[in-house]
């Protein structure tokens, strides 16, 4: 038997739309063999795993929590993908806007204005940008592939982080744990509905974010660039768009979303800087843009999905036991067959089962 | 003297997985394929060649099953981006996140073990030359293989037809598809090649690296492997010198973490990570060399014309 891919004349809208279902299908379909071989009843696990999160309204608002930092970064880089810029270091972009975002809430922690917050989402959202520069600047200027650039900077941010909890912003009154200071309570985001719950402004920024991006991409001339580019460097040459100019566009714009969510995280649900202040999103959200097939609309969708494996690794530890590292092997197991599905919309696939007999004919 | 072979030994030890799983990436672009898996390759092998070393008590099955599963966890890989021809770049990053998490499950009730470790093989008479023998001749087994990977991958890709027709694919698949070269296939193979070398490159660090299942021990190896094939201009010989460069970095890292210097030990952490960009910046700037030296048909899908 082989497989034989036959390329479609046109791509195929049907599975366009249809792809991400047939991906999130046989995800569950593999999760619950992966269940029975780890000796757990597979549809109890996948209950607790994708379904009991949602049948609580705090937890409906701990998905909000976890889906806002995923569909911020996701977003941006929908436009980095599309432009083919591959900005793999999201996770570094947040964690410097998560920092940088902190610097006036703990070295000018006297101020107390209502500006406090403001500020420092704008400075979050400026570390962030500032440091996807960096891979943006050598990729112009010296040709230096983004892939590893980016990435190599997520390790550095990680460290840097490490160092200014434990060293110059360590709390003074904190028992000498590794932590900074409390934020005060005008440096905290608002909570939307603190009766129920603690989801905060986060997920509105999200909302806005998603929206201005898919006006953009879909109305503007901007959008357009991006899309030209990325499909072919040289009909964008051709058209007058800067190569160049929009790798630049692309980063600083990802890496502003990545710093807004950084700082929004560490502001509104963390409310203080620690060693370590994500749990992987900036990667969790690679696999959010591609499950939303980089339309901002699709990401938002995305990311409540993703966001549930977070809630449900947690949840499915809790109440069966299950290691919760079971909900990254979700995630990388989503975005394979996402990738695998997406194949449908450009190619008939064929499982072709010759006889020997025809095998034989054919190396004559 | 002492000393100094000392320090020159955890410089090999260092340096023995990046030369690895480099070598296993670069066989795999000259065929023309991008497979940004390495980092969850070398962790998969790792957590595999620990568990089985643990269980059956022997390391060298441990590093061969470290080997085979890096190779399974390739093809998986391969599967999606040649058959299914998806994009390289995504597919890889898909690797190396269902291998973090995959690892990370596997070897939740090893951590903290202490682990089996693969002890040196030492060749007779030359292990007893000074400098060289305790240094060369006296190592493990995956450090001989590194070795012997070097040798075999610049024999075979410049000494033998087939390695002639691996190059030929990574330039032009369609030329090669034209002239009757089995693209497809010969890629698979390359894949393959380098999910071994990965997996082996894991092993070396649960086995022989730090004797133990810590997660994520991978630590960004798999990324600075994939620099190293840049860096190295996809030539092996100086994919050697720059694995062994790294490998100085990092140890000199670790010894100046040591000493203090009064420098904070993040800082000297994030040491091999920025000459990782440092040297990337470097190489790259030429652009008309970096051309030239790329395989054309790098990261491009190939779908044969029947």
């Amino acid at each position: 038997m082989r497989i034989e891919l036959e390329r479609r004349p046109g791509h195929s809208a049907f599975f366009s739309v249809v792809s991400p279902f047939i991906a999130l299908g046989l995800t569950i379909i593999a999760g619950a063999i992966m269940f029975t071989a780890l000796d757990k009843n597979p549809i109890d696990a996948l209950f607790s795993f994708f379904i009991e999160p949602l049948t609580e309204v705090w937890s409906l608002h701990e998905l909000a929590i976890k889906a806002a930092p995923l569909i911020l970064i996701a977003v941006g880089l929908s436009v980095c993908f599309r432009s083919n810029n591959w900005n793999i270091g999201a996770e570094g972009q947040f964690i410097l806007g998560g920092v940088v975002g902190s610097i006036v809430p703990i070295m000018f922690h006297q101020w107390d204005s209502w500006l406090v917050l403001p500020v420092m989402l704008i400075m979050g959202m400026a570390g962030g940008a500032a440091y996807a520069a960096i891979p943006a600047l050598l990729k112009t200027r010296f040709n230096t592939n983004e892939i590893l650039s980016s990435l190599m900077l997520v390790y550095v941010a990680q460290l840097f982080l490490d160092w200014i909890v434990r060293g110059p912003w360590r709390n003074p009154e904190g028992f000498n744990f590794p932590e900074s200071r409390e934020f005060d309570v005008e440096a905290i985001l608002p909570e939307l509905l603190p009766a129920s719950g603690r989801a905060d402004l986060a997920i509105i920024f999200a909302v806005i974010a998603t929206l201005l991006t898919w006006f953009m991409m879909r109305y503007m001339l901007r959008g357009f660039e991006v899309s030209v580019l990325g499909q072919s460097a040289r009909a964008g040459r051709f058209a007058g768009f800067s190569a160049n100019k929009m790798v630049f566009f692309a980063f600083l714009f990802s890496g502003a979303l990545a710093g807004l969510a950084g700082i929004s995280e560490v502001s509104g649900s963390i409310e203080q800087l620690q060693p370590v202040i994500s749990p992987g999103y900036g990667f969790t959200a690679i696999i959010v843009a591609f499950l939303g097939r980089l339309n901002p609309l699709g990401i938002f969708a995305a990311g409540l999905i993703l966001a549930l494996t977070y809630l449900g690794g947690e949840a499915a530890q809790i109440s069966i036991g299950l290691p919760d590292k079971i909900a990254r092997v979700f995630q990388g197991l989503l975005l394979f067959f996402v990738l695998a599905c997406d194949t449908l919309i450009h190619y008939r696939v064929r499982l072709k089962f010759a006889s020997h007999a025809e095998l034989a004919g054919e190396g004559a | 003297m002492e000393l100094i072979v000392a320090v020159l030994l955890t410089v090999t030890t260092a340096a023995t997985p990046l030369l690895l799983a480099a070598m296993g990436e670069l066989v795999v672009e000259r065929s023309g394929v991008l497979n940004l898996g390495v980092e969850g390759m070398i962790v998969v092998g790792a957590v595999v060649a620990f568990a089985t070393a643990q269980l059956s008590g022997n390391p060298y099955l441990g590093a061969l099953c470290g080997a085979l599963a890096g190779c399974a966890f390739s093809l998986l890989f391969g599967f999606l981006s040649l058959t299914l021809v998806t994009n390289q770049v995504a597919t890889g990053l898909a690797l190396t996140i269902l291998g973090l998490g995959l690892s990370g499950m596997i070897g939740e009730n090893f951590v903290g073990q202490p682990g089996v470790q693969l002890e040196p093989i030492a060749i007779p008479l030359l292990a007893s030359l000074p400098l060289v023998g305790p240094l060369i001749f006296n190592q493990d087994i995956i450090f001989y293989l590194s070795i012997l990977s070097v040798v075999g991958v610049s024999w075979f890709l410049f000494r033998t037809r087939i390695g002639l027709q691996l190059r030929a694919i990574g330039d032009s698949h369609g030329s090669a598809h034209a002239l009757g070269i089995s693209v497809i296939k010969t890629r698979y193979l390359a894949v393959m090649f380098g999910g071994v070398c990965a997996g082996l490159a894991g092993a070396q660090l649960s086995l022989v690296y730090t004797p133990q299942w810590v997660e994520n021990m991978s630590a960004g190896r798999g990324w600075i492997a994939l620099a190293l094939v840049v860096f190295a201009s996809w030539r092996p010989l100086r994919v050697l010198a720059g694995a062994y460069l790294f490998g100085a970095v990092t140890i000199g890292q670790l010894h100046a973490q040591a000493l203090g210097f009064g420098i904070p030990s993040q800082f000297l952490s994030a040491l091999p990570y920025l000459a990782t960009i440092l040297v990337l910046v470097l190489i790259s700037r030429n652009r008309r060399l970096t051309l030239m030296n790329t395989p054309a048909s790098l990261a491009q899908s190939f779908v044969p014309d029947r």
